[in-house]
């Protein structure tokens, strides 16, 4: 199952709701979500903690977007839009955690 | 109609009903979607609870309440109604508080539930 | 916006004829809409007229067909919960034609 993240962490729940829901999976984070994924955040000690549960992409225009693609925690995985397609085919469902 | 095109449809509410148009909007997908006689439940988790809280008097802020419409949906054969146990507990509610029969799941069960859909809808 | 004048009264509808006020709603007003559809007003049709704003009442909505139909047979007898006797009542559709009538909203869900 793929889980889609589009909000900051640091100011909204819908990445935390995945987290404590979501029994595994992948999770792509997009737009402000993208965050989550960068060294120093706040929410960096939890993305570490559900990497042992999820598998964690992020799109990476988003994350040169907002100047922080020098950042992006290791094990993170940042794709391009063909990754984004990619895994929507690859999952059986998929949620966007709004 | 035959059994397999019959689909696993879950609507995933996690906005409160005023605030922005997510709730109201999710109804109404809900009403349609139930004319194509398909397996539709409904999720409520996090801030999407306050959609089923008992009581609602809109007047004051000149919008229509739309929470009498959640009591519509058995008429409808949409009879599946999950809630978060954590996400009601959060809030201070409990089942009594609620205008219409759910079943509460903890986080565990939902996630689970939700693995098995074919389809979800999220608002 | 539309209207339609009724003993000397304006009622604002929308492009199809629904009235846009619910609060508007009166028997002659009713009776005005009814003209418009052609339909001769019976006790049988009066009868789905009180269901449904009854519902609507309830609800806040209009019910799809397929559920009017069924709470119908519930509150009134399976003689009168189907959509044959529906459509003779309403020959353009129990949901659309009834609701109009009813002073309601077309029903969600009526595709």
């Amino acid at each position: 199952m793929l889980h889609i993240i589009n909000k900051s962490p640091l100011s909204g729940n819908s990445l935390g709701s995945c987290l404590n829901v979501a029994t595994g999976g992948e999770i792509l984070l997009i737009e402000d979500a993208v965050y989550a994924a960068t060294s120093g955040n706040a929410f960096e000690k939890k993305i570490r903690e559900a990497m042992g549960r999820f598998k964690i992409y992020a799109l990476l225009p988003d994350i040169e977007a907002r100047g922080l693609a020098d950042r992006v925690i290791e094990g993170v995985s940042a794709v391009g839009y063909d990754g984004f397609v990619d895994l929507v085919v690859a999952n059986r469902n998929c949620q966007s955690w709004l | 109609m035959s059994e397999e095109s019959i689909k696993k449809f879950m609507f995933v509410n996690r906005k409160a009903p005023y605030g922005t148009i997510y709730a109201l909007e999710a109804l109404e997908v809900v009403l349609i979607t139930a004319a194509f006689d398909q397996e539709v439940s409904l999720a409520f988790l996090d801030d999407g609870i306050y959609q089923l809280k008992k009581g609602q008097q809109t007047k004051g802020i000149e919008t229509k309440n739309f929470s009498p419409t959640y009591r519509a949906l058995e008429g409808y054969d949409i009879e599946k109604l999950y809630v978060e146990k954590e996400s009601l507990e959060a809030r201070g509610l409990s089942e009594e508080d609620l205008l219409v029969d759910v079943t509460v799941l903890s986080r565990a069960e939902m996630g689970n539930l939700m693995e098995e859909q074919d389809v979800l809808l999220s608002f | 916006m539309p209207q339609i004048e009724v003993n000397g009264k304006t009622y604002e509808t929308d492009e199809e004829g629904y009235l846009v006020n619910l609060a508007d709603w009166n028997m002659d007003v009713a009776n005005y809409i009814a003209k418009t559809e052609n339909l001769n007003m019976t006790e049988q049709h009066w009868e789905v007229i009180d269901f449904l704003r009854k519902y609507y009442d309830e609800f806040q909505i209009a019910p799809a067909v397929r559920v009017l139909t069924k709470a119908i047979g519930k509150k009134l007898g399976p003689e009168k919960g189907n959509s044959q006797y529906l459509y003779e009542l309403f020959p353009y559709g129990p949901g659309k034609q009834a609701c109009k009538v009813a002073g309601l909203p077309k029903p969600t869900g009526c595709i």
